[in-house]
């Protein structure tokens, strides 16, 4: 049984990284997190919905939902595009892979997510959009037990 | 993102303001490399320590300015990182690859 969520959607334009982020940390922030796994979850956050804008949607305009829930202790968060999708997602998952070397990009994004967050699952269809669902178990305080 | 610069011989310091995304990054990558065209800069110092947040998008920024330096036969220090900066930073290896440039050029100050 889900023990709260909240469901989001916006532009997939860069103005709106921090806002996602800052947005999936508010809702976070009810399990009474460290700032540090606070930390973790902006960043993951930040990785997921940054990719959804460079390589999802490439310059296209379109939506990018983000539904976060929380269940005992575990924080979910779900990022999801309908852009171009991966084509393989096994390589671009590789740490330093990038697919548009021409941006800079450095290749960390899922290296970070997968880091960040205890779980990283992403499914992705060619033509139809990529859905990216993150997990991280909150440590309890002891102080609140 | 607020830019900083200070000079002070050959050397450049930069000190970033603010949260570094991939929002902020295009804009800071073109007054980077705009203050860079200055070829008489043979160390470029990014001091991070106004850096409240920062993905794998600051990373981008970093490794090419340390290729940029590289390039132009000059260094780059990474100064003053906040802890949740200095854990990306070692993640993609950031620290070793400066720890390698200053082995190689064979001085004592970088890092």
């Amino acid at each position: 049984m889900l023990d709260n969520e909240m469901h989001v959607s916006f532009l997939g334009v860069s103005q709106n990284e921090s806002f996602a982020r800052m947005v999936a940390a508010a809702f976070a922030s009810q399990l009474n997190p460290t700032i540090e796994e606070l930390t973790d979850i902006r960043t993951a956050v930040s990785e997921a919905v940054t990719n959804a804008i460079i390589h999802g949607y490439r310059g296209m305009r379109g939506m990018v939902g983000m539904d976060c829930t929380i269940s005992g202790r575990t924080f979910t968060v779900t990022v999801r595009d309908e852009g171009h999708g991966i084509p393989d997602v096994k390589l671009a998952m590789q740490p330093f892979y990038t697919s548009v070397p021409n941006l800079e990009r450095s290749g960390m994004g899922f290296a970070v997510m997968e880091a960040f967050m205890d779980s990283v699952t992403v499914e992705s269809k060619v033509g139809c959009g990529t859905t990216v669902t993150m997990q991280k178990e909150i440590a309890a305080v002891g102080c609140d037990e | 993102m607020q830019i900083t610069t200070q000079r002070d011989g050959e050397t450049l310091t930069v000190l970033l303001t603010g949260e570094l995304d991939h929002h902020s990054a295009a804009p800071l990558r073109v007054e980077l490399d705009r203050l860079l065209s200055d070829r008489s800069i043979r160390c470029l110092a990014l001091d991070l320590r106004g850096v409240s947040f920062m993905d794998s998008s600051g990373l981008g920024i970093v490794l090419g300015r340390y290729k940029l330096m590289k390039e132009h036969g000059g260094i780059l220090q990474i100064v003053g990182a906040a802890r949740p900066v200095e854990r990306i930073l070692k993640m993609a290896g950031v620290y070793a690859l400066l720890e390698q440039q200053k082995a190689e050029r064979g001085e004592g100050h970088v890092g």
